[in-house]
């Protein structure tokens, strides 16, 4: 059984680097992460707007099921943020209508 | 041409379900493909770091981490004899029976695609065919919702969403988080945020303990179930993390992001009480789960028997050893009913015996999980009142952006009563998610205030010619195959 007896939190190994972009701007993920992950752990939590109302989306249920998550991924569009693992280099965009994180 | 991969038994999803399968199906001497959406076995409860940057991982923030390396190894070494062929990063897209012609048996045809395509990633392989004798589908399920107010704001996550984040990445989706909705998995999300160091300012339980008192007979068959419990309790009191019974967020806060939540009271039947309202702010990620919808269009590709749980989610009828009504289709796991990991194990450990011509022996065990689970979902029901919860302009289809009185109008004046015609009519569960996120909540809507989708309704919802989205080059490679 697991683990919830210690009472400290989680000390997960999240040394290294992987270098990537987000529309263009330079960011810094774990190893590991998905870009999703990367994405709201750099303060960036919508990416993409949706096409009747220009509303701001990003993870919401967080296992490729619902779609609102995708982004661009070296130049392959429709990926699903919540599944595709960083890779050092990767050029990620969104289609935010004003291209912003959260204010 | 698409390479295509032969073997006796053929095991859809690497969860607790199909990573059971598989490995009694090899054991029991059959030669087993595995495909899985997934890049690594685990499926969603046993969904872990990768193991490319992470290859010793404890199992900390899960349960039955023993039984899942117990598994894992005898996976491996079944892979190791070349008696499993594993096809991870596929979803299979389509699968079709073939159908038995003379001297021979028949089989299924399983058609898939990368679920990334993404050529960075080391692990993609090119899309394949899968062609078996037997056919175990154990795809799993995802967070069954209820559209409220705001829950279209980004911070709003499904529960097994921030679970899946947490386990998948070791970090959190957020700093101070309210978990909403009914169930006991509620439980194990919040405390593994409280234990990842997040503030878990309420968990919302729209159900009350008392739910629980007709059924504690089963409760007590599965005294597992209490030590879970008895650890989150401790959780919680350690974290003080507020544990809300009758409780609801009614709506969302936020313009751009969520920034809090408005909760209220509720009645038995989840009819808010007024006087009750309450605001929580400064909130950046809320987590709702009202239970599980079982990933059914596989199984219903092939037209199998269905029922109703007791949960109100559409599954497969199966028998002893698993078997659909379809001969040599077998299902174990979330389809045939929301139960949790340990049954999905010991489902998938008789249907992979099964499927490779093994005998079964019924199960004590699974018999007792199974009355844990109907319990369960007693006692807690979706509030039948939870209709009343939307506002008309409230989105229901996240995709395609349609409101609740889009999907009531069409109820009142056309005779919209089912998610097929109500899809026809305004459009939702036509987005690209296919109804996945809305079809429950559609349903409802089509049945009615108060009332719950009958088996028609949901299947209309929940059949979907493609499984997963599929390039252009797919289907006409299908086509030029088929002629
Ligand atoms: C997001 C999420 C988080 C959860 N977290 C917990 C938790 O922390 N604690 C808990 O008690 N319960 C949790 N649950 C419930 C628990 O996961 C299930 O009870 C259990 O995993 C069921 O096992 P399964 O094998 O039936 O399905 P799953 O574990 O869901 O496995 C199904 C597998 O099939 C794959 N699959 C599905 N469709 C296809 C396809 N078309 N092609 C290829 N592969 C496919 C999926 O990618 C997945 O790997 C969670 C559920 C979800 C949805
Ligand atoms: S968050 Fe739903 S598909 Fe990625």
């Amino acid at each position: 059984m697991s683990t919830h007896s210690s009472g400290e939190t989680w000390s997960v190994n999240t040394q290294g680097a992987v270098n990537v972009s987000f529309d263009g701007r330079p960011l810094v993920a774990v190893p590991g992460q998905n870009i999703g992950a990367a994405l709201v752990s750099n303060g960036i939590t919508a990416w993409r707007s949706t096409r009747k109302n220009a509303r701001p989306r990003g993870l919401f249920c967080g296992i490729g099921v619902c779609f609102d998550c995708l982004v661009t991924v070296d130049g392959e569009a429709n990926q699903r943020a919540c599944l595709v693992e960083v890779q050092e280099g990767m050029e990620i965009e969104g289609s935010c209508a004003d291209r912003g994180g959260r204010a | 041409m698409t390479p295509i991969v032969s073997a006796d038994v053929a095991v859809v999803g690497a969860g607790p379900a199909g990573l059971a399968a598989a490995v009694a199906a090899a054991e029991s001497g059959a030669a087993v493909v595995l495909v899985d959406a997934g890049a690594q076995p685990g499926g969603q409860f046993w969904r872990h770091r990768p193991e490319t940057v992470a290859p010793e991982q404890d199992g900390r923030g899960h349960h039955g981490w023993p039984t899942y390396l117990d598994l894992r190894a005898r996976f491996d070494a079944a892979r190791g004899r070349g008696r499993i062929t594993y096809l991870p990063g596929l979803q299979v897209w389509m699968a079709q029976q073939i159908h038995p012609v003379q001297g021979d048996d028949g089989g299924f045809t399983l058609r898939t695609t990368p679920t990334a395509a993404v050529a960075a990633l080391e692990a993609s392989v090119g899309s394949q065919t899968v062609v078996a004798r037997r056919l175990v589908l154990g795809p799993g399920g995802y967070d069954r919702q209820l559209p409220v107010p705001g829950w279209d704001l980004p911070g709003v996550m499904a529960a097994g969403g921030i679970q899946a984040f947490i386990k998948a990445n070791g970090i959190l989706p957020g700093q101070r988080f309210v978990i909403a909705g009914t169930g006991p998995f509620l439980l194990p999300v919040a405390a593994n945020i409280a234990e990842a160091g997040g503030k878990v300012l309420a968990v919302l339980e729209s159900s009350s303990p008392t739910a629980w008192l007709p059924h504690l007979r089963a409760a007590a068959g599965v005294p597992e179930k209490a030590l879970e419990g008895a650890e989150y309790a401790a959780v919680f009191a350690r974290h003080r993390v507020p544990y809300r019974t009758r409780t609801i967020v009614t709506e969302v806060l936020g313009t751009d992001h969520v920034s809090g939540v408005k909760t209220a009271k509720v009645d038995a039947g989840g009819r808010v009480r007024p006087g009750t309202e309450r605001v929580y702010e400064d909130v950046d990620v809320v987590g709702f789960g009202w239970g599980f919808t079982p990933q059914m269009e596989l199984p219903l590709s092939f037209g199998i028997q269905t029922r109703l749980d007791a949960d109100g989610s559409l599954v497969g009828v199966v028998d002893e050893r698993q078997q659909s009504s379809v001969p040599g289709l077998f299902l174990a796991g979330e389809v045939t009913g929301v139960g949790g990991a340990t049954l999905a194990v010991l489902e998938g450990l008789a249907a992979g015996t099964a499927a490779a011509g093994g005998t079964v022996s019924p199960e004590k065990t699974a018999a007792r999980h199974r009355r844990f689970a109907e319990a369960m979902h007693l006692a807690h029901p979706v509030p039948p009142a939870w209709q009343d919860w939307l506002a008309p302009e409230t989105i229901v289809c996240r995709c395609e952006e349609v409101t609740a009185r889009q999907l009531t109008d069409a109820r009142e004046s056309l005779g919209a009563r089912d998610a097929r015609t109500l899809k026809s009519f305004t459009r939702a569960g036509m987005g690209w998610c296919q109804g996945r996120v809305c079809g429950f909540a559609a349903a409802c809507l089509g049945a009615g205030p108060g009332s719950a989708p009958t088996v028609e309704s949901l299947s209309g919802s929940a059949k979907r010619p493609l499984a997963a989205p599929v390039g252009i080059g797919e289907l006409a490679a299908l086509e030029t195959s088929d002629n």
